[in-house]
């Protein structure tokens, strides 16, 4: 539905985006994720038809987003970061204005703004004006902008920046409930949310893309060697050193009253470790394994660069072309 | 047509967003003020004029003459003074608060958004204008003026300000600031109303590039009551270049980001 062939956006000698490549299944919620200045934007504003790339081509349901625009953006719908909102108009005028402009029939135009109102939960704010609605209205209200033309594809610049807690997970169910009948890219730095709404993950950083992944098989691949934390009532005596000879234990820290027992990769500790503890006679409080969390992995590939790489001047480069 | 349809989209949203805050009727209310004044200021000097010239036994002064030229003249001038607080905010609020991401990820040409936004401020300069029909309309019922002056010197108006209306889109285009926009709008128009004041000082091959040069060179004509082509094609070819540029600046803005 979406292919990205090997783009890339160069603003004078600064690449903030470079070389990346990437393609979404119909239905499919692909998460954008990478640190702020990271590319996310410029590639989606790619995507879009909003500013062209200076290499390599996009499509979007088969057709090139630069060549062949009118017919691309006729099938994408897209919110930006900021809800591209006009202030002295109503929210039932301006998606009347906005599906005007998305070419939706004039016949069902009365038909779309409703149901879309329905759908993102503004009905209640529907005679308000824009520039008086809360943070999360004016998300939604946004969102119901993208979906007033059904589009095809929908790309959705950090949906729920700036919204509660509750208005979050509501965002992300609206979002999972339109996967199927739409394909979706949203981007986030956020990155519960890619574990709970997305399908794949791409992690961007410095403008490249350095994984493409499902989340779950980026926990697995990602998580290098096997963690435990321990709790023991040692009774004042000093546990590490006699952890750290346990045979495959390649490193003991104390943590959190606790200790971090890291093993090699692929071999099991735990019964050893249980036993060692018991027939020290201390008492065994607390066992359990410590997962790499979504949070870790992101750190560690966005932080994983060559230094000749974390020199270079991306990110400079990047934070001017958000402007 | 989709294409008309969606300048008229634009067109509209423009003129509801104009009449949607203060800065429509404040627009609309400066200019019939001004107008208003000088329209009284003509009017009593013209009365002063023809009482004395009556009493002094020499017949009748023209009312085309003395008071439709002058007035017309004064409203080119009030034009080139309010227009840029029109065009102004046109793009350069759109770039500020986000929305131009919106008309350029519709599907929608970046001309048909400029014709929409050209209309829509001519709409309203066209209100401006109506305001002012009413002064006309108190000269009729005193006096017995000719009606064509007054037809084709409004004609005459709606192109010259769409003249002003293409430059002042094109300067909103190049910034986000909308003051600058408007302080930059103002002073070009300026600069095209004064230069054929240098005409005089010039060779003649310079004075008449300058006087074709001039905006409001071209308007005279339309004020007696003349529609002379070459003025008319002028004014359309004016406006059209104002807008291409225009286009190409929205363009270029896309490669620079």
């Amino acid at each position: 539905m979406i292919e990205v062939q090997h783009v890339s956006k160069k603003y004078g000698r600064v690449t903030a985006v470079d070389d990346v490549s990437f393609r979404v299944e119909r239905g499919e919620i692909l998460g954008f994720l990478g640190p702020n200045g990271a590319g996310k934007t410029t590639t989606m504003r790619i995507l879009t038809g909003y500013i062209p790339a200076s290499e390599g081509k996009a499509l979007v349901a088969g057709f090139d987003v630069f060549t062949n625009p009118l017919d691309a953006k006729r099938r994408t719908g897209y919110l930006p970061e900021t809800p591209p909102l006009y202030p002295d108009m109503t929210v039932r005028e301006y998606l009347d204005f906005v599906a005007k402009i998305k070419a939706v029939p004039s016949s069902e135009r009365k038909t779309r703004v409703d149901s879309v109102m329905e759908r993102t939960r503004v009905a209640d704010m529907a005679a308000r004006h824009c520039s008086k609605l809360s943070k999360g209205y004016k998300q939604r209200v946004g969102l119901a902008q993208a979906l007033i033309h059904n589009p095809e594809v929908l790309i959705l610049d950090e949906p729920t920046a700036g919204l509660d807690p509750k208005q979050i997970i509501e965002t992300r169910e609206l979002i999972r409930s339109l996967a199927g009948d739409h394909t979706i890219v949203l981007s986030t730095h956020i990155l519960p949310e890619v574990s709970q709404t997305c399908q794949r993950v791409v992690i961007i950083n410095k403008g490249r893309v350095v994984a493409v992944d499902t989340p779950q098989n980026l926990t697995a691949r990602l998580k290098g060697a096997e963690t435990m934390y321990v709790q023991i009532d040692t009774e004042g005596a000093e546990a590490g050193p006699t952890l750290a000879g346990i045979p495959g234990v390649t490193r003991v820290a104390a943590s959190d009253g606790g200790y971090e027992v890291e093993s090699e990769r692929g071999t099991d500790v735990r019964r050893e470790l249980a036993r060692t503890i018991v027939n020290r006679g201390w008492g065994l409080l607390e066992m359990r394994p410590m997962r790499m969390s979504l949070e870790e992995i992101f750190l560690q590939v966005t932080t994983d660069e060559t230094p000749a790489e974390a020199s270079r001047p991306a990110e400079a480069g990047e934070e001017a072309a958000n402007g | 047509m989709v294409s008309v349809r969606n300048v008229l989209a634009i067109a509209g949203k423009e003129l509801r967003s104009y009449f949607a805050s203060p800065m429509g009727y404040i627009l609309v209310g400066l200019f019939a003020l001004l107008s208003g004044f000088f329209f009284y200021v003509f009017l009593n000097s013209f009365i002063e004029t023809s009482q004395r010239m009556s009493m002094g036994g020499g017949g009748s002064v023209n009312v085309n003459e003395m008071m439709i030229r002058g007035v017309f003249h004064n409203l080119a001038i009030i034009t080139l003074f309010v227009m840029p607080m029109v065009t102004m905010r046109t793009y350069s609020e759109e770039k500020r608060s986000g929305t131009i991401e919106l008309l350029l990820t519709s599907p929608i040409t970046d001309v048909q958004i400029i014709l929409g936004k050209f209309l829509g401020a001519l709409g309203l300069f066209g209100a401006m204008l109506l305001v002012t029909a009413v002064d006309m309309a108190i000269l009729f019922r005193l006096g017995n003026p000719e009606w064509k002056p007054v037809v084709v010197g409004y004609f005459g108006l709606m192109l010259m300000g769409g003249c002003f209306l293409a430059v002042g889109l094109l300067i909103s285009s190049l910034t986000k600031n909308q003051i600058v926009a408007g302080f930059l709008t103002f002073a070009v128009f300026l600069l095209l109303w004064i230069i054929n004041w240098l005409a005089d000082s010039v060779g003649p091959t310079a004075r008449t590039l300058l006087s074709f040069l001039s905006i409001t060179a071209h308007f005279d004509d339309f004020t007696k009551g003349i529609i002379d082509t070459k003025h008319v094609i002028y004014y359309l070819s004016f406006i059209t270049f104002g807008l291409f540029l225009t286009a190409k600046s929205v363009d270029s803005e896309r490669w620079r980001g």
